[in-house]
């Protein structure tokens, strides 16, 4: 309050520099974890540890893109998770035999990719309806589409697993490129293309707008509702395209596939540094997020905590983070 | 971000093209301007012009249609009937943004910043949008720092507009605003949130603009600034021009009286009690009393005493009494510490050192619901952060600091809401049809009587204010003045911590601040100009363009 008037001082001057060194913040810790990784156990800086470990995060870090650009833009969205589970399973229940719970339509598996992606489109785009034509709160209606999302699910399949898929729907969640999983260059690609648009491209640009003061943004020429619509639609495609890396990395597909995955997708925007109110927070940060937890479960499994010791660690983390946030970076923003 | 779209939108517009042609066609014509809200008339048949290198004011009370007209100049809203130019050509389209922009510049009351994203990238971001090709950072932060350095703002372009001061932020949005090359601009009460030094940088710029043959629109509500700065003036009152012309020859009765409307008497201020036709003649007897008042305060008990307040990087070592019965104002700049002042003694801060007594009773500091209950009322700075909860309603917001004794064990009792808010309301005179009517459907007037009936729920025997008419009609101002001095005509040791000179001469002395530390006290009647002169001496003037 008191502060508001002073001239351009060094307080201004460090709080900018502070905005821009927030997106390396994680550094430091992730670098202390790795060192506690590395003394604890030999088998941490392995190679194919590190691969396991980028693996396992690859579905979480494509959630946590999906729903970074949906925060940064001001909204929310709870039901990625869901769509984690319904894209797949729609994919799957097509092309499987009723044997094994599936619908016995034998679809084509590249076209059941499409379903699945095209699920994610249509449940985005629900959603965009609902949240920016409607007006609806964010909050009620994706947490009612996260349990609409799920109880179709379990509806479909009475609850049963989906295993035997066609080669052809997992090929991207268990192939090996270059001897790297391929859903670790799928991620790394999206991660790094979405990066380049949010900070280059005037779509990007216009997300970070609209998340600040969209009043100010539509007064810029943005198209605010057409931006928060379409982002809505990706991220949802996201989250099935993370459905589909999951499910083809189990070669197979469960019920309850993504349940509680939003949790830990918010955990690690959020300590990752993309702001609950909109419009602040970068993709690297996000993604240093993504990194630190995956260490972290890594950490755990390797020296054989019992892994219902997890959740706990991740809540601690994230409020441990948050008050780390508070201390560090002062107060919250003023607007 | 194109080449074109930066460097082809020079700052400064040119010099008009070619010799001025006698006469010149104006830079907006609104001619026969009608608009309506449902069946609410909000503007009526008004014509409106600004031309080439003129500043002219737009006044008129809250509701008299001066945002309507706004709304329609920067096309926003479309006007039922009439037809407005620019330069005389008619208007661009509704729905092109771009082109409206390219016309005409407006800077609000709120500011319509991104406060996350950095100074550069508000500058330009209505560029960035419509450029097909990447964004360069680089180049934007170069042109950036050269305009902010034209404009005189002394900013890392990297700093998030949210943590730049109001001032600035302002200069940040007309240097954004006229990027567009735009050769109008719209003023919506720029000076409202402004000191002293801040109004008379703003006015060095626009003069500067209008010297380029930029024209103004500018809105206030203080005369004097209207005085200070322009060149015109158009009155509006109920949707209707009622008065237009130039201000020079024009005095500030007429000025006043074109607002306030035939129907009234209105007296104008000259002496401590300011009355207008608006004024209950419970407002009047309360003028009346304060008079006669005058006389006894000198016998009567001291009621705020403080001694050696001091607060940490806000304010050092202040001593002063106030009376009962007697009003003292609070002046300085912003940042000189005075609305830390009043927020320590609402018990919104707590202090270092030093002592508050309110009737001999120490107040412990830092604590709201005790110094409340001690005594204290408190009109914050700000009535929508911290004065209102715009979707509670009227009674329940001038009842909130004594929802504890409207019922038992917490709970509240209806008909005792209704009766104490009634009350207050009639009290005060808020205007209003029901009291469950949410306060965010008043004008700022009315919300500003409400949180100053909040402020006197619990018959305070100290009220604090700061600004409290700041943003106000001249109606709701004058309504608000009778109200203060009545409650200081009751008992009250009133302090009001202002930077508005209107209120401040209503005071019984005036006390400056300055540099954190108190330094004079005026008696009136003292010079507006000295008092000024103490508030900013050895602070530095404002810098020419």
């Amino acid at each position: 309050m008191s502060e508001r008037t002073m001239p351009a001082t060094a307080g201004q001057l460090w709080k900018g520099l502070r905005l821009r060194l927030s997106a390396f913040a994680l550094v430091p810790a992730i670098a202390l974890l790795i060192a506690i990784g590395a003394s604890t156990n030999e088998a941490f800086l392995l190679p194919a540890n590190w691969l396991t470990i980028l693996q396992q995060s690859s579905i979480l870090a494509l959630l946590v893109l999906a729903e970074s650009l949906v925060l940064i833009s001001g909204k929310f969205d709870l039901s990625l998770e869901s769509t984690v589970g319904l894209a797949p399973m729609l994919g799957g229940w097509l092309v499987s035999a009723t044997a094994i719970g599936g619908s016995g339509l034998s679809l084509n598996p590249y076209l059941a990719i499409v379903v699945t992606l095209l699920l994610g489109l249509a449940v985005g785009a629900f959603n965009g309806l609902l949240i920016v034509r409607l007006k609806l709160n964010a909050f009620i209606v994706t947490l009612s589409m996260l349990i609409l999302l799920r109880g179709i699910t379990l509806g479909i399949t009475s609850g049963k697993t989906l295993y035997d898929l066609p080669p052809e729907f997992t090929y991207l969640g268990s192939a090996v490129w270059l001897k790297v999983p391929a859903s670790i260059w799928i991620c790394a690609l999206f991660f790094g293309l979405a990066w380049f648009l949010m900070r280059y491209h005037r779509y990007g640009r216009a997300l970070y707008a609209i998340g600040g003061n969209a009043e100010a943004a539509r007064a810029a020429g943005i198209r605010v509702e057409r931006v928060s619509f379409a982002v809505f639609v990706v991220a949802s495609l996201l989250a099935s395209l993370a459905g589909l890396l999951l499910s083809g990395r189990l070669g197979a597909v469960t019920a309850q596939q993504g349940s509680n995955l939003i949790f830990t997708t918010f955990a690690a925007a959020v300590i990752g540094g993309i702001s609950l109110n909109g419009g602040k927070g970068s993709l690297a940060g996000a993604l240093a997020g993504v990194l630190l937890l995956g260490i972290v479960t890594n950490i755990l499994t390797l020296s054989q905590i019992a892994s219902f010791w997890i959740d706990a660690t991740f809540g601690a983390i994230i409020l441990i983070a948050q008050i780390f946030a508070r201390l560090a970076g002062g107060e919250r923003s003023q607007l | 971000m194109t080449a074109p779209a930066l460097t082809a939108t020079p700052v400064s517009p040119a010099p008009l093209p070619s010799a001025p042609v006698t006469p010149a066609a104006p830079i907006v014509r609104g001619a026969n301007l009608s608009k309506a809200f449902g069946a609410t008339p909000a503007l009526r048949d008004l014509s409106v012009e600004v031309r080439a290198g003129e500043i002219r004011a737009l006044v008129g009370r809250n509701g008299a249609g001066k945002s309507t007209l706004v709304s329609l100049l920067t096309g926003m809203l479309e006007p039922d009937s009439g037809a407005i130019q620019f330069s005389g050509e008619p208007a661009p389209a509704p729905r092109a943004r771009e082109l409206w922009q390219s016309k005409v510049a407006c800077v609000y009351q709120h500011p319509k910043i991104i406060p996350t994203l950095s100074c550069a990238e508000n500058l330009f971001l209505s560029q960035t949008m419509r450029t097909r090709k990447l964004l360069s950072w680089r180049k934007m932060r170069r042109e950036a720092r050269a305009l902010l350095e034209r404009w005189g703002l002394q900013v890392d372009v990297d700093t998030p507009a949210g943590a730049l001061g109001v001032a600035e932020r302002q200069l940040l949005e007309i240097a954004r605003a006229m990027i567009q090359g735009s050769r109008l601009l719209i003023l919506d009460e720029p000076t409202a949130k402004l000191n002293a030094k801040e109004i008379e940088r703003l006015f060095v710029k626009m003069a500067a603009l209008r010297s380029m043959g930029v024209g103004i629109l500018f809105i206030s509500h203080h005369l004097d600034e209207i005085f200070d700065i322009a060149d015109s003036v158009t009155v509006l009152r109920d949707g209707r021009k009622v008065l237009d012309g130039l201000i020079h020859g024009l005095d500030r009765a007429e000025l006043i009286d074109a607002m306030v409307g035939p129907t009234s008497t209105p007296t104008l201020r000259s002496t401590a009690a300011t009355t207008t036709h608006t004024m209950t003649t419970a407002h009047m007897t309360s003028a009346r009393m304060t008079t006669a008042a005058t006389s006894d305060r000198s016998h009567s008990a001291v009621r705020l005493d403080i001694r050696h307040l001091s607060c940490q990087g806000l304010f050092e070592d202040v001593s002063f009494k106030v009376k009962a019965r007697e009003c003292v104002g609070l002046a300085g700049l912003t940042g000189s510490g005075k609305e830390a002042i009043g927020e320590v003694l609402a018990g919104l801060k707590d202090f270092d050192s030093g002592t508050i007594c309110l009737d001999e009773v120490e107040l412990p500091g830092g604590d709201v619901a005790k110094h409340n209950r001690a005594g204290i009322g408190f009109v914050p700075e700000d009535r929508h952060r911290e004065g209102l909860v715009l979707d509670l309603s009227v009674a329940e917001n001038a009842t909130m600091t004594i929802a504890g004794r409207l019922g038992r064990f917490g709970f509240i009792h209806p008909q005792t809401l209704a009766s104490v808010s009634t009350r207050l309301i009639d009290r005060l005179g808020i205007k209003i049809s029901t009291p469950d009517q949410p306060v965010s459907t008043l004008s700022g007037g009315n919300q500003q009587k409400v949180v100053l009936a909040r402020a006197l729920a619990r018959d305070p025997r100290a009220l604090v204010l700061i600004n409290p008419t700041s943003g106000v009609d001249v109606a709701s101002k004058a309504a608000l003045f009778a109200s203060i001095r009545e409650v200081a005509s009751q008992g009250a040791a009133v302090l009001i911590i202002s930077d508005e000179l209107e209120e401040l001469e209503l005071c019984d002395r005036v006390l400056v601040i300055r540099s954190h530390r108190l330094t004079r006290e005026f008696l009136p009647p003292f010079a507006a100009r000295d008092l000024i002169a103490e508030m900013e001496a050895k602070m530095q003037r404002g810098v020419a363009a």
